[in-house]
This record gives structure tokens, sequence and C-alpha cells, in this order.
């Protein structure tokens, strides 16, 4: 005579998915979009981001040395060639132990690092531990993989402390998933590289190697333009992660590069007499 | 079994999948418009002109952009305005159902994740709409969210979106911009103006963007809310 009441309609959409009873329904993505009923599926989501702009974020880094992990970002999003922010946060807190970054879309990493955190929570609740950062980064990867070649735009790092140690995975909207110990993502990348490769050492004490990601940044937002604001640096250890700094790029500069005296700063130039004739 | 056969008449193309297609029909218009959001310690303001246009045309001098979710949220969108009405009706039907399941309305940090999320359901054929949203957070303090088309979001003192944004973003970047939230040590954010000078730089962005944007004037719509609740004033803006 026991009859279970029907709370389906209670339930929240993104869990009437889930079924316990069948293990395969973890592999695929709790979300499913509508597509538009067109014949050419890329043209039309070329053309729809060249009229929408939709943000970008640009110069991420993430390495592993002996104190842990050091993980810094830059804080500008650009829609075409307009600054929409110069605060975005580009180094996502998915839980105490586990950070993700954002280069690429900023709506496809905010969303796709969220629902991450969502899948990571439940899999604490269904198995009464905490996940691995190498099975967080291959539930990101699962998913993106799932879409790819639908236009997704993510170069995010998925980076965090676990039962093994300091782990580090470069995930991308490609599908690919790599783990590393030295990743710079973005159209800065390159510059930070340059100072990340040069100042690298495995030995480094934790505050050197804040002060070389945060200097890795600083010179990508000097020298790309879609690279800007603020550098925020995190520092993960065995206790998880701990936010260590966060720099106005433009007050950076000056403590690098002093101006010689208050009449010569480097980018001012000399007022010179005019040229006769 | 199909027979996959593609069959071109002059404007049309019909592929075997049996959608016939224009070659040069576009989903989306933009019906052009700005909108300013400011937040304030105890009061947020929200504006939007209410000029409806197509190409070179005025549809109408007296369209809202603006949209109250609830007491406490505000939407002002810009973009295509079909799209825009879609998804204000949209994010009424959710807030209500909320309201009937939970007994309260939604908070505005919580709306404003819900229009994220309703926005980024939408990725692989996106609501061609640029939003702000304003209001007070659950501790009365003035709260405003920005958002690209796609639903990335993020909470800022103030905003602006639309055809004007780029000539009224800088004035109010050099009245009220502060500290950034992301610097650490944390230094001091909040906007230190008072209501009626938010609202008088409010109206002066607007004369300001009218004179030199084509899709911004008409008239103008702001909302002011605070702890009293909910007013708006209307002025009219230069019509030509």
């Amino acid at each position: 005579m026991a009859m279970a009441l029907d709370f389906s309609g209670l339930e929240p959409a993104s869990l009437r998915q889930h079924s316990y009873s069948d293990p395969a329904a973890h592999w695929e993505p709790q979300c499913s979009f509508p597509l538009p009923k067109v014949a050419d599926l890329d043209g039309f989501q070329k053309a729809a981001v060249d009229l929408l702009k939709p943000a970008h974020g640009t110069t991420t880094l993430a390495f592993e040395f002996q104190g842990g992990i050091i993980v810094a970002a830059d804080s500008r999003a650009s829609m075409g060639q307009y600054i929409s922010s110069q605060s975005v946060k580009k180094i996502l807190e998915i839980n105490p132990y586990l950070l993700g970054t954002m280069a690429g879309g900023a709506a496809d990493c905010q969303f796709w690092q969220r629902n991450l955190g969502t899948r990571c929570r439940l899999h604490e609740l269904a198995n009464k531990r905490r996940i691995s950062v190498a099975g967080a980064s291959k539930l990101l990867a699962n998913t993106l993989y799932s879409y790819r070649g639908m236009g997704l735009s993510m170069g995010t790092m998925i980076a965090g402390w676990d039962e093994t140690g300091p782990a580090l995975f470069y995930v991308d909207s490609e599908g690919g998933r790599t783990k590393g110990t030295l990743f710079s993502v973005g159209s800065g990348s390159t510059y930070a590289y340059g100072i990340l490769d040069s100042g690298y050492k495995f030995e480094m004490s934790v505050e050197e190697a804040v002060e070389l990601g945060r200097r890795a940044i600083y010179h990508a937002t000097f020298r790309d333009g879609a690279s800007g604001g603020v550098a925020s640096v995190y520092h993960i250890g065995p206790q998880g992660w701990k936010k260590i700094s966060g720099d106005d790029v433009s007050e950076l500069h000056y403590q690098y590069y002093p101006p010689e005296s208050q009449a010569s700063a480097p980018d001012v130039v000399e007022e010179q007499p005019m040229q006769q004739g | 079994m199909a027979v996959l056969v593609a069959k071109r008449t002059s404007a049309d193309v019909e592929m075997a999948h049996g959608f016939k297609e224009h070659a040069t029909w576009s989903p989306y218009e933009n019906n052009g418009g700005t909108c300013v959001a400011i937040a304030g310690s105890d009061y947020c303001i929200v504006a939007a002109d209410t000029r409806l246009s197509l190409g070179y045309s005025i549809l109408t001098r007296g369209h809202s952009k603006l949209f109250k979710l609830s007491d406490t949220a505000v939407m002002a969108s810009s973009g295509f305005q079909a799209d825009v009405r879609t998804l204000q009706k949209n994010l009424e039907a959710r807030q209500k159902g909320y309201y009937h399941q939970h007994g309260k309305p939604m908070s505005c940090p919580a709306m404003a994740q819900l229009l994220s999320n309703t926005l980024y359901y939408k990725r692989f054929f996106p609501y061609y709409s640029f939003n702000v949203l304003g209001g007070l957070d659950t501790e009365g303090k003035g709260c405003v969210y920005t958002y690209d088309a796609v639903g990335s979001y993020e909470r800022t003192g103030y905003s602006t979106q639309g055809s004007g944004a780029e000539l009224i973003m800088p004035i109010l970047d050099n009245q009220l911009k502060s500290a950034s939230p992301l610097l650490y040590p944390p230094r001091e954010t909040a906007t230190p103006l008072t209501e009626q000078e938010a609202l008088e730089i409010v109206k002066d962005t607007f004369a300001s963007a009218t004179e030199r944007q084509i899709y911004t004037g008409d008239g103008l719509e702001i909302v002011v809310i605070n702890k009293d609740g909910i007013h708006k004033e209307y002025l009219d803006l230069k019509k030509d």
C-alpha cells in the first residue's frame, strides 16, 4: 500500500536528468542545448560570434614547484576592440582546494567551471571523498569533447592539491587534456612564457615563485593589448588555495621601472625645439 | 532512404534535409538603444532611452527597455528587442515559479545568476541582447550586474550596454571609478555618490550620448530602487 509521492516537479532542472541506477548516465553532460535549424551550423556560429562579440579573457599561467602550485592571471575582458571590463575574475574558485583559470570565451569558462564545481560536489556526496584533480579535469575535458567543433572557446587550467600531491592539467575546448608542470594560456601567453622560462627553478621559495608569476603577468599586460587590469596571484598548498596578491599592473610598472627622475619617465618624450624651414 | 540532392533556385537553396534557406536572411536585427545602471551604498539607478530603431528608421519613440523582475531587481536590455522581450517573459515566468515555490521573491544576486544561465542555455543560438541588471542585494546595498550576449557576468558598481555604451562608459569611469575589487590586500570600492548626484550624472550622460549617437535619443526612462521601493521618472531627450 506504500505509494511514492511524485516530487519530480519540485526538483531543479539540472538534477532531474541524473540517474544513479544507470552508471552510463554519468557520461553525459547534464545540459542539453537547443540548436538553430540551419544547414551550415559552423557558418552560423561564426557569424554569431562576429555579430555579438562575446567577451574574451586573456593571459593566465600556472606552474608547479617545490612549494606547491602558483596560479596567476590578468583581469581584462574585451568585446571586439572594446574593453568591456578591467575587473574580471579569471581565477575561478571551484572549491577550497581546486582552482580553474579562464581564457577564451568568458561565458564558456564561467558556465562550465561552475558546472564542474557542481559535479565535483556531487562526486563528494556520492563517494564520501574529495574528487582528485585528475578526475575533475577529466570531467571537464569529457564535457568539452562532447561539444567539440561547436564553437566553444576555452583554454583552462585545473590546478589543485589532492591525495597524490599537487597536480596541474591544461584542458581546452578541442577536448584536449594534458598534465604538466608549467602552462600559460591566452593571447599574452607568449610574453608570460618568456619571463617564466627564464626565471623558473623547481627549488624556488614560495615568495620567489609568487613574484615570478606576478612579473610574468605584468610583462604580458605590458605588451599584449588584450591583457591588463589587475594581476592576481594564488598559491595552492596542502591545505588548499590562498590568494596572495592582487596588484594593478600600472602600479607594478612603476614599481619595477621607477622613473629616474620626475621629469624623465621612460614613456615621456622630452620636448624638442621646432625645426626651422 | 533520402537521396542527397541540392536544388538551387534563384533566391532559395533547398537542401535534402528540407530547410529552405534565403541566401542572406539573418534571424537577428539591431534595434539600438543604450542602457545604464549605477549602484550606490543603499540605492540603485537603472536607466535606458526609449528609441526603437531599424537601420536609419525610427520605429517608435516610446519603447521601454526596462523590465521590473521583482521589487529588488530591474533589468535593462538593448539589442534585438524581440529577443529581449522573450528573455523578459522567460525570466518573469521563472521568478513567478520561484515565488510560488519558496514563498518569497528571488533576490537580485539569484536573479543575476538565473539571467546568466538563461543566456548561456542559448549558447548556440544566442539572445541578441545586451543586459544590465540593477537592484538591491540581500543586505540592501546597491548592486549592478553586467552581461555579454551569451551570459558571462560580473557584479560591478556601474555599467552601460548598447549603442551609446562606448560614449558613456568613459564618463562613468572618470566620475565613478574606484579601486578594483580584485586588489589584494583589498581597498574600499564603494561609490561615494549620493542618489541625487548619481541621477544628475545619468541625465547628463544620456543627453551627451544623444548628441553624438544616432540610435540614442527621444526619451529617457529612469528607475530608482531603494528601501522605499521603486520610483520611476521619465524625461524627454532630443528627437532628432
